[in-house]
């Protein structure tokens, strides 16, 4: 293998991590998708591998582009708009939203 | 006077202040022209009609009795469908919100409001805002309008395709990695993204909050000045909105752009540009050259790794923005008798979803993931910094760069739609003014084989008024006569 | 049994605290009062996580960290970031909690720091800000209800989270912490410990050369005693049969005073931290932190001290009296009124201290006021009742909240003060034990038995001063009268 194909491997997502990942996401995926994803998403990954050929050693990174902090609000209440929201919820018993079993 | 659709939103306020035509009359031409050409094109989710015609009397009376009017005063604008409407149903183009009606109004739309604008409907786009095409729409993809066939660019397709097709006069389109500037260079529209923090994202349903921003799509760059005029305001509601004071960009409509230092980013003309891209672009270039501005190339070595850096962001921060959607609260449900909320969670998503998203999701997902944190994410921003750099060293030579604003022409619906990376390559122009923060306009340059070419012109941070400027004289002295037709 | 003894405990705590005094949510402005209110009636857009809406950060809420972290003697971080924790639950409005992080580029809120407890000092690792999930509710239990009931009222209320090293020794050392750490919050008023689920607990628990286990969901300081207890008697018991404690995550079924296994998907661990894209970094210059340094108030620490000084307490009264701020309210409330710091202390410590444990309550939760308490040690004072008498109205007025004097006067407790009416009973008791007065002129010591049965007779309420002065004079003038 040489260098590239290193790098490509690495980069590899397998079917059993999708299937993870997507597990992780809370997607679920038919096995026609899986199929075809698995091929897509590893196509883009070897694309974003591109950005291995960047030394990036100690470059801070930019999570943030405007130099703005401590944003702040006042510690005063304001009234609440429940029952606008409430409308909208898909189920709900009384004023609860109403949610699927855990177990 | 139905002719007056088709005018500028600056023409048509003139004419509504000299009282010498109704709102209600203009309003009511609009929804005829929609009622004939929507069925073609298709930027539409949802129409206001009855809401629309109820605000345009209301600014007629306002008129008639001689009161102050807003500086919109009745122009009818469209708002893409991922900024939240108070009543009106906002879908972000996705089976998952296609009920939802959202309780609160984006900043910008109270701004509007406030404005005197009417909201004549909400346009569509791809799901969530990801795509460049408005195919990945659960509506369907708009069509573009100086070719059915091909696509009007996107995410924000909708709103520059009704507003060259004259079905609105203005509208407001957001832009995460080129979705305003993609579709107004595939219009033939003027879409400006302006620098991050300087328009209010609250209402705006996240795609990836880093990078976006919303902005003004129009027919031309006077109207951009007056749109972004009004929606570019300090918001306390959102914590990345600058607290400066509030400017007119209209004051920088100037026919003036001497002595201007352009610079010309090579990798900007990369492999992927199609020859008549680039060939639209330089004489662009050597317009502006004629206006007396001067011209240098500049090489920004890291916009190389700007596409997957910004690629490996939005994802990582889409599949985090996303996960709220899991219909417990709002949005779509599954019928669940049996279910536990897992299943419900998995099921939920797998459906209301589309695959773009569901694909951006799972990468997002797998990039934030234990181990792959510093290889994907962490590095990503780690470009990005570099990225700006380049930006900041450029800028201390030229006062504005240059570059096309997509490699390719509008292409074929259906061309790439099933290729996710071929369709990632088409916003290789885009993405580094997201990423790098700063404002970024495309102005029609010229056409090829009856297809548009965007110019692309980006300045340092919150010096809109250059793009304005410069984009003002370029089109005061090259006006593209070109019109719209066929399918009148 | 000695193997086991010789099995060393380490206990570390994870401690959430509301920020009770705030009157808003961290990140949005909807009223944090939250308890006793319908459901889902104290939510916005942004709150309920809803499409497009973004926090903005409660700036009373920034000023009360700093506040804990300087009484937690820990170090505040410059410029700091929000994190998001992804985990999908149905409590979570947006299936992301905004939180703050130690790796991947991010600072906690404050790292390190103390808190001293019985001359031990119990190490802080880190202090974080972060929101408050909404509350889930079942029809009967978990295992049985067929939906789950989402209420999120609570949902995005600051949380303070406070992470100690393994420190702790014993249970009742995390009982300890947590009740210095209570009153400490309180001394500051940022916090209000006595409000239901306003302080939570995860603790780890692990003996010598056993793996880390974390129970979770305590939801009460109470709470935390009996759960640690229940732990280490299951771990003990595990190693006793030769068995491996492994590393895992429990649950304290309150109810049913167990601790459970939480059998978690691994992958769930992923929390795929990332920096908070909607807010913007903090930064807390030096200065800031001195000038509320300046505004800080006394805390129990400093409290205790003075008390020794002020009051001349013994540092142990000293010590228990301010283990809690309405304790120690209570006490500095009293001596005010009625000065006497001595005799409210051992009133305090004494009497009231066994009824507050012996029915697991706290002062607070009494009827009982300051102003009641010093009444009926003024009855004693002015001789109405005697000491013992004044014990057995306190439990009435416990009980009952009565006025001491009420109660006195309805049990006609008053001490028998009259000269004349003493005189006669005395008269009374000498006729009665012609032998015990003959054993009394000869014997002072038997003089005891007479006033006994002074005592017997009056049920106590006779002035024992005053009986035995009238006793004595009676029997010296019948001494003139017998010879031996």
């Amino acid at each position: 293998m040489n260098g590239d194909d290193l790098i490509k491997s690495k980069k590899r997502i397998s079917k059993e991590e999708i299937e993870k990942i997507a597990w992780l996401a809370r997607i679920e995926i038919s096995k026609k998708e899986l199929e075809l994803f698995s091929k897509q998403l590893n196509d883009i990954l070897v694309y974003f591998s591109k950005i291995d050929e960047v030394n990036t050693e100690s470059i801070p990174p930019s999570y943030h582009v405007l130099d703005l902090v401590n944003v702040l609000r006042k510690d005063e209440a304001k009234p609440s708009s429940f029952e606008e929201i409430l409308q909208i919820i898909p189920q709900t018993k009384g004023k609860f939203v109403k949610a699927p079993r855990m177990v | 006077m139905s002719y007056c659709v088709e005018l500028s939103a600056y023409e048509i306020i003139k004419k509504i202040k000299a009282q010498e035509l109704k709102v209600v009359d203009y309003i009511s031409y609009l929804f005829e022209r929609i009622k004939r050409i929507e069925r073609e094109i298709h930027a539409y989710i949802t129409l206001t009609e009855d809401s629309a015609l109820k605000k345009a009397q209301d600014i007629d009376k306002k008129i008639e009795r001689g009161e102050r009017t807003g500086r919109l005063c009745g122009v009818g604008i469209a708002i893409k469908d991922n900024i939240c409407t108070k009543g009106i149903r906002t879908t972000c183009a996705s089976r998952m919100l296609e009920n939802f009606i959202p309780p609160y109004n984006a900043t910008v739309v109270n701004l509007i409001e406030d404005e005197d604008g009417i909201i004549i409907g909400k346009t569509n786009m791809d799901e969530f805002a990801m795509g460049s095409s408005t195919e990945h729409s659960y509506f369907g993809p708009t069509h573009n309008p100086w070719d059915l066939e091909r696509v009007p660019g996107g995410s924000s397709g909708g709103s520059a395709a009704a507003v060259i097709s004259s079905m609105a006069t203005l509208a407001l389109g957001s832009d995460t990695g080129g979705s305003i500037r993609c579709p107004a260079s595939f219009c033939s529209a003027v879409g400006l993204k302006p620098t991050y923090g300087l328009v209010s994202r609250f209402g705006l349903i996240a795609y990836a909050n880093s990078l976006e921003q919303i902005g003004p799509i129009t027919k031309d760059v006077r109207d951009c000045a007056l749109l972004l005029s009004c929606i570019a305001d300090h918001d306390p509601l959102d914590s990345t909105s600058v607290n400066k004071p509030k400017e007119d960009y209209t004051n920088y409509l100037v026919d003036d752009i001497k002595n201007i230092k352009l610079g010309i980013i090579k990798e900007l003309f990369g492999e992927g540009t199609q020859d008549s891209v680039e060939k639209g672009v330089w004489d662009a270039i050597k317009k502006l050259e004629q206006l007396g501005a001067d011209y240098q190339e500049i090489s920004l070595k890291n916009l190389d790794y700007s596409l997957p850096s910004y690629y490996i962001i939005a994802m990582s921060e889409a599949s985090s923005n996303l996960a709220r959607y899991d219909g417990l609260r709002y949005g779509y449900r599954i019928p669940n008798k049996s279910y536990d909320w897992n299943a419900v969670y998995l099921k939920n998503r797998r459906f209301g979803f589309g695959f773009e998203v569901k694909r951006r999701i799972i990468l997002g997902t797998f990039a934030l993931s234990a181990g792959y944190y510093d290889e994907y994410y962490l590095k990503a921003q780690k470009i990005r910094t570099l990225i700006r750099r380049d930006f900041e060293t450029a800028f201390k030579r030229f006062d504005v760069l240059i570059g096309p604003t997509m490699p390719v022409l509008p292409f074929r619906i259906g061309e790439k739609v099933n290729d996710p990376l071929e369709m990632y390559m088409c916003d290789i122009d885009g993405v580094p003014a997201n990423l790098a923060g700063i404002p970024s306009i495309s102005i029609p340059c010229s056409f090829s084989n009856g297809l548009p070419i965007g110019l692309q012109i980006m300045a340092p941070p919150f010096r809109e008024d250059l793009l304005i400027r410069i984009g003002f004289s370029f089109q005061k002295n090259f006006p593209i006569l070109k019109k719209l037709g066929g399918h009148e | 049994m000695s193997k086991i003894k010789s099995l060393e405990i380490k206990i570390g705590l994870e401690v959430h605290c509301q920020l009770t005094n705030l009157k808003t949510k961290l990140f949005c402005s909807c009223s944090s009062d939250y308890r006793g209110k319908e459901p889902n009636t104290l939510i916005c857009p942004i709150c309920m996580g809803m499409p497009g809406t973004l926090p903005v950060l409660n700036e009373k809420a920034l000023e009360d960290a700093i506040m804990v972290a300087l009484a937690l003697n820990s170090k505040i971080s410059e410029r700091m970031l929000f994190f998001r924790k992804n985990y999908f639950y149905p409590d979570m409005p947006k299936n992301f909690q905004i939180s703050q992080y130690d790796k991947a580029g991010g600072v906690p809120f404050a790292l390190g720091g103390y808190i001293q407890i019985n001359g031990k000092k119990v190490r802080i690792r880190r202090i974080q800000l972060e929101e408050d999930p909404g509350k889930l509710s079942y029809d009967g239990t978990i295992e049985s209800s067929n939906h789950t009931l989402v209420d999120y009222n609570r949902a995005g209320i600051a949380l303070i989270e406070i992470v100690t090293e393994p420190d702790m020794e014993t249970p009742k050392e995390a009982r300890l912490f947590l009740e210095k750490l209570r009153s400490i919050l309180e001394h500051l008023n940022v916090s209000d410990g006595s409000l239901e689920g306003s302080m939570r607990c995860d603790a780890n628990i692990s003996l010598k050369g056993g793996k880390r286990v974390e129970v979770k969901n305590i939801s009460s300081f109470k709470e935390v005693e009996r759960a640690l207890n229940f732990e280490i008697t299951r771990q003990k018991n595990l190693v006793l049969r030769g068995m491996v404690i492994g590393q895992e995550t429990r649950h304290w079924d309150e109810t049913r005073r167990i601790t459970v296994s939480l059998r978690m998907k691994e992958e769930e661990q992923d929390y795929r931290y990332f920096p908070e894209p909607d807010l913007v970094p903090i930064i807390i210059p030096r200065e800031r932190i001195k000038e509320i340094e300046q505004k800080m108030p006394e805390l129990p620490d400093e409290r205790r001290k003075r008390f020794i000084e002020q009051y001349n307490l013994s540092p142990q009264s000293a010590e228990i009296l301010t283990r809690s701020k309405a304790m120690a309210d209570f006490f500095e409330e009293s001596v005010k009124i009625y000065g006497n710091p001595k005799e409210i202390s051992n009133w305090m410590i004494g009497e009231l201290s066994s009824y507050l444990n012996e029915k697991s309550i706290e002062i607070d939760e009494l009827t009982l006021t300051s102003k009641q308490l010093v009444d009926l040690i003024k009855l004693i004072d002015e001789g109405v009742i005697s000491r013992k008498m004044a014990k057995s109205v306190l439990q009435d007025m416990l009980l009952t909240g009565k006025m001491a004097g009420d109660i006195v006067k309805e049990k006609g407790l008053e001490k028998i003060l009259d000269k004349e009416y003493i005189g006669s009973i005395v008269e009374k008791i000498l006729k009665e034990n012609p032998q015990a007065v003959k054993d009394a002129i000869f014997d002072k010591k038997a003089m005891n038995y007479l006033m006994g049965q002074l005592m017997k007779k009056t049920e106590g309420k006779i002035d024992p001063k005053m009986a035995s002065e009238v006793l004595r004079k009676r029997l010296s003038e019948l001494a003139k009268f017998i010879t031996p």
